[in-house]
Formats: C-alpha cells, structure tokens, sequence
C-alpha cells in the first residue's frame, strides 16, 4: 500500500512539475513568436509558434485536471490543498492568456511601425521574463519554499519594468502619424502583452502568503 | 457459566465500547481531524492493531489484572466497570475527550467508598499530579519536536506531494503502534477481573500455534473496543484533531508522537530496566492519561505558533472534563453498587474475616510489633476489619502505627493448592521453576496468603523477592504480579 503510495506520488510531482515546464516553455514560446511577428509578421515561424503554444496550452489543462482530480479523490494536502489548486489554476490561467495574444497577433495582424517595434519585443521579453521568475518561485513552493522570496522578488521588478515600458509605448504610440484606429489597436496589444506581467505578479503575491503558510 | 457472569461480563465489554470510542481518538484524533487520513482507514487500523495488542501482548502476566483488580468480587468489578464506561459515554456523547484510566480509578473510589475499603491516598495524589505533569511535559515535548521536525523538512527539502506522503505513513505508523499498546495497556482494565472466571478453553498445543483461554477472552474485549472505535470515535477525533485548535498534518503527527513519547516515559518497565541496569535515574512510572498528553501537545505547538488559534472553551471544557470524570464515575459507582447489593442481592464486595493466630503473632514480632498486648487477641475470629480494628483500639497501649501490618497479616485468605487447579498453568505466566515449586505444594492448603508466599519463596528462588535496587525493581514488580496471579489461581 505504500509503495503504490509512493509511486502515485511521485507521478503526482511529474505531473506538476510538467505544468511548470510548460508554462516555463510558453514563455519562451511567446517570446519567440512575437520575435518572429516583428521580423516578419505573420509567417511560417509564427504559425509554427502558435501550433507549439496551443499544443502547450492544451497539455497543460490536461495535466492541471489530472492533477486536481488526484488531489481531490485522495484528499492530498489537507491543508494546502486549495491554494496549490489556485496557484495551478492561476499558471493555467496565464498559459491561457499567452495562447490568447498570440491568437489576436494571427487574427487581427496589427500594423507596428518599425521605431516601435523594439519596444515591443522588450515589452513581450519582460512579461515573459516575469512569467519565468514566477515559475522557478512555484518550483521552489513545492520543493524547498525557504527560497520562494529569493524569485518572488524578481517577478515585481519584471512587472514594474513592464509598467513603465509600456506607458512610454503608449505615449509613443499616440505621438505617431497613425490614424486613431491604429493607434487604439496597437494600444491594445501593448496592454494585452503588459497584462501578462500584471498576471505574473499577481499569482506572485498570492505565492507569497502560501509561502508564508507553509513555513509557520 | 452463570448467567450473571454474562451479565456482569456486559460491563466489562461496554467499557471496552467506551475505550475504543473515547481513547481511539488519542492515536488517529488528529490524523483524522486534519484529514490526512480517512476515518475509516483509521478505524480499521486501529482495530486491528488493538486486537493484535490485547491478545499478544496484553495477556502477559504484568497487565492480566488491571486497576480494577482491587475490587474483589466479578458483581462489584462489573458495575465499577459500567460505571466508568457509563461515565466515558456520557462524556464522548458529549464530544469530550476524556481519560478512561481516570474515570476507573474514580469508579474503584466509588468502590471504595460504598464497602469501607481504604483508599490509597498516594494514588489520588499520583492522579492529581497527572493532570498537571502530563499534559505539561507533552506539551514541552511536542513543542521541541515541532520544532525539531520544522528544521528536519526544510533541511531535506521535500515536494509538498513527498512530504504528504510521508506524514500520512508516518501518521499511520504511529496511529498503529499507538493502538497496539492501547489494546496491550487496557485490556487488562477490560477483561482482566473476568480471568478468573473465563468461560473459554485453550485451543491448539506447542508454544507456536496455541490460543489460549485468556487470549480468546481478550480478543473479545478487544472487539468490544473495536466497535466503539467503529460506532462512535469519529466526533471526538475531530475535537481532538481539529477543533481545539487547527493544525497542520505535520502538527497532527509531532501530536501523536509526543504523546507516545510521553506515555512510554511513564509506563515502560522496559525503558525503566534499561535507564537502572546503566545506572540511571529512573522515571517513576505513573498511570497516565493519553487524553492529556495529546491535548497537552496539541496546546503546546498552538501556544509555539502564538496561541491565537488555540480555543480556549474548548480547552476549558476538556479540562474539566478530566476533573468531573473521575467524581461522576465515583458517584454513579457508588449509587449502582447500593442498588446493585440491596435490590438485586449481589455480592459487591468480598468481606475478609480476621484472626491472629500463633503464626501471626510470630510474623507481627518478627516486623517489630510489640506482640504482648495483642496476646488478649490471640486466636479470636473477627468477622470485619472493623471489629478487629475496635479491638486494637481497647488495647493498652493502643497500636495506631501497626494497624496497618496487623491487617495485612491477620486477613484470612483461604487457598488450596488443588491439583486441578495446576492442571491450569500452562495458560499461566509462571516460569517452568515456579511451576515446579507449585506442583510440590500438591493439596496443601493456607490461611493466610503471605504464609502460602513464604512457603514458596523458601520452596524455589523463583519466587524469592531480590533485594531493593533498581536493577532488581523489574523482577519484583513482575513477581509481586504473578503472587497475585497465584493466589488468585488458588484461592477457595
């Protein structure tokens, strides 16, 4: 009984491991697409990135059912239980929205002039930036919560940087020749991209009051 | 059988109904409260491991007679035992959990009280102590090993997942060998007056592959405590586990330790040999209730973490839960046994007549009794302790310091050593030596159980007190048990 024990736990911690690699992974993922969509907008690399990260997105509500479904049926983690189904969620939730940038990128093909495309990306490198931090302060939740702070920390400073980038991106953007459609419709995307970083840091601030629980 | 032995046997089985109901909370309480393991896993571990620890360890000759031993008749054992069970139920009914050990000793006060029999003071005093030291010192421990468990899991870095695994085993483990010694420790208290008339026979033969009659008669107050943990545990659990303060599993599993701990500090004649045999201080081996140890744990990690989630009404309540046990058992034994002996003419109690004969006269002078006064006395036959002690009190000088030893010497306690009777020692826990020397002793026939002891003890070493020091304290208190057993094998 044990042993079947030990061995349904440890499939357990590959599967939340795997769910954090995939949302390690659609970070980077996003990243690379939005790289490929400045260069050359919507092309065979985009398309590729965006079948990677619906595959991604796809895996991880698999894993992310699997998982509560076992931690429900065994009554796994009493005590932390909901705010581990919470953190998972929230990841989800997050691998979500990068699916759903990239797919307004596919359908709405916005129009970025070229002195704002940097911007862009370092926008879209500091979300995911955020994002990737908040995965190894996850990690460190279920595996040594001590050094959960030590990533957390890095999370806010992304997203700060996030904020202010995109306020100049705005700025920049509504100083442009650009109709007003246009102006409003790269606004969008900006704040799309910005929102993920938003996102990060708020599952962060959640991490860190269960952090806290876990260690009193 | 006698059908009363049934009736009275009912007594003894509610209260095993009651232990398993209340004390089963102690070893999976919190493991349950906090869900870390489901009730009914709790349940069936627990039973099992109760049942192996009645009938494997619990028929060993130290435990076979348990508290309620004092009380000499099975119609008084059985309605003290009812009347603590009846006490223990009206508490867990309640919610409350409360010590079963307590509510005996209160129910053989009872006892006490409706016959006249002295009660020990010292006992009473051991009892109050307890309240205090027990929960104090598994608070203390349950505190330093909470803390000693934190660093151990941050330092081994364990996934949550890994973590949860462990404690449930971890909570299991010591669930289950805190149920083994439970059913080891409190049978006695159970079945053990029921010995002496034990309605079953010895099955099988060799050392191996023999059921013998007092294992039988434990596994069936065994499965009494079995369906009280079944039937009725699951709500104190959640009181001890979840209620009086909320804890994590990792509490709930430094809980059941520090109380085990605790409980085998003071009731491990092993760990007593041990701590003497290299010279040692050794710890006075108390009765415990594990009811306190666990709530006393569970309030020391509350108090660690602030004390704010601690609620302290229900803590009030326990408390004087532990306070009122032992007077409720006490008064509902005292009443039952008026009605028990007037309106239904039982025989609560076994009256000894006195006499002090020439050997009597010649024991009391050899422990330094002044004997001449006492020689008026000489061979007259006193019904009751309490005309013999008026006597002594007519005596000139009167001898208040010696009533103490003249009672014990002049009680007249008739044995045969009958051959039948030695046809029954194998289900005994004598040595093939003791045995020996009992066979030797074929018909002879006693008035005074001490006179019976000194002839064995001159008939065998095996049956000879070593003298007083710590390494010999085990041997004496295992022989001072097995005297008992034989004379209650003997007696008329």
């Amino acid at each position: 009984m044990a042993v079947q024990l030990f061995k349904r736990t440890k499939q357990l911690e590959l599967k939340v491991d795997e769910i954090l690699d995939l949302v390690s992974q659609s970070a980077m993922t996003f990243d690379q697409a939005i790289e490929n969509y400045l260069s050359e907008g919507i092309g065979e690399r985009f398309n590729m990135r965006l079948d990677q990260m619906i595959a991604l997105e796809t895996r991880g509500d698999e894993l992310g059912l699997a998982v509560e479904l076992q931690m429900y049926n065994e009554t796994l983690i009493p005590d932390a239980r909901g705010d581990v189904l919470t953190l998972l969620e929230a990841l989800d939730g997050i691998l979500d929205s990068f699916k759903s940038v990239l797919f307004y990128f596919s359908t709405e093909v916005p129009e970025i002039p070229e002195e704002l495309r940097q911007s862009f990306d370092d926008l879209a490198k500091l979300s995911c930036a955020g994002v990737e931090s908040l995965v190894l302060a996850a990690r460190a939740f279920f595996r040594d919560v001590q050094t959960v702070n030590d990533h957390l920390h890095k999370v806010h400073f992304y997203e700060k940087d996030a904020d202010v980038l995109v306020t100049k991106i705005r700025k920049e953007i509504f100083l442009t020749e650009l109709p007003l459609a246009n102006k409003i419709h790269l606004r969008f995307f900006a704040e799309r991209i910005v929102w993920i970083s938003d996102m990060a840091e708020d599952v962060a601030d959640r991490l860190t009051i269960y952090a806290i629980k876990r260690t009193i | 059988m006698e059908v009363s032995i049934l009736v009275f046997l009912a007594g003894g089985l509610f209260l095993g109904w009651s232990l398993g109901a209340n004390d089963a909370a102690n070893v999976f309480g919190t493991a349950v409260g906090t869900r870390m393991v489901r009730f009914g896993i709790a349940a069936a571990v627990c039973s099992i491991f109760v049942i192996l620890g009645a009938v494997i360890s619990g028929a060993g000759a130290a435990h076979t007679l348990g508290k309620l031993g004092a009380v000499n008749t099975v119609a008084g054992a059985g309605m003290a035992a009812f009347s603590a069970a009846l006490t223990v139920y009206w508490m867990t009914k309640l919610g409350v959990s409360v010590s079963t050990s307590q509510a005996i000793v209160g129910a053989i006060i009872g006892w006490n009280l409706f016959t006249g029999s002295p009660t020990d003071t010292g006992s009473l005093i051991k009892i109050l102590a307890t309240w205090v030291a027990c929960p104090l010192l598994a608070g203390i421990i349950g505190v330093l090993l909470f803390k000693i468990t934190g660093k151990a899991v941050t330092w081994a870095r364990l996934h949550i997942f890994r973590l949860d695994a462990y404690t449930r085993v971890g909570l299991i483990l010591v669930g289950a060998l805190g149920a083994y010694s439970l059913g080891a420790n409190n049978i006695a208290n159970v079945m053990g007056v029921f010995v002496q008339s034990n309605p079953f026979t010895t099955y099988g033969g060799g050392e191996l592959f023999r059921f013998t009659a007092i294992q039988q008669l434990f596994l069936l107050g065994a499965l009494a405590i079995a369906v009280g943990v079944f039937t009725y545990s699951k709500r104190v659990m959640m009181t001890v586990g979840s209620v009086l303060f909320p804890m994590s599993p990792l509490a709930a599993w430094v809980v059941v330790v520090a109380h085990s701990i605790v409980l085998l500090l003071f009731s491990s004649q092993n760990l007593e040999n041990l701590l003497a045999s290299n010279g040692l201080p050794t710890i006075p081996l108390v009765p415990v209730s594990s009811s306190q140890a666990v709530v006393g744990a569970v309030i020391g990690i509350g108090l660690l973490k602030g004390g704010r989630g601690i609620r302290w009404r229900v803590l009030g309540g326990i408390a004087s839960g532990w306070i009122t046990t032992p007077i409720i058992a006490g008064v509902i034994c005292f009443v039952s046994l008026f009605f028990l002996q007037n309106v239904f003419n039982q025989r609560v109690f076994q009256e000894h007549a006195y006499v002090i004969s020439a050997p009597v006269m010649e024991k009391l002078s050899s422990e330094g009794v002044a004997t001449d006064s006492l020689s008026a006395l000489q061979d007259r036959r006193f019904e009751r302790w309490s005309a013999l002690r008026e006597a002594l009190q007519t005596l000139d000088p009167p001898q208040p310091a010696f009533e103490k030893t003249i009672r014990a010497y002049a009680m007249i306690e008739p044995l045969t050593v009958a051959r039948s009777t030695l046809n029954r020692l194998s289900d005994t826990s004598f040595s093939l030596a003791q045995r020996f020397a009992l066979r030797t002793m074929t018909g002879e026939h006693f008035l005074h159980r001490w006179r019976f002891e000194a002839d064995l003890a001159a008939r065998s070493a095996a049956w000879r007190t070593l003298p007083a020091s710590p390494e010999n304290k085990l041997f004496n208190r295992q022989l001072k048990d097995q005297r008992e057993e034989a004379y209650l094998l003997f007696q008329d």
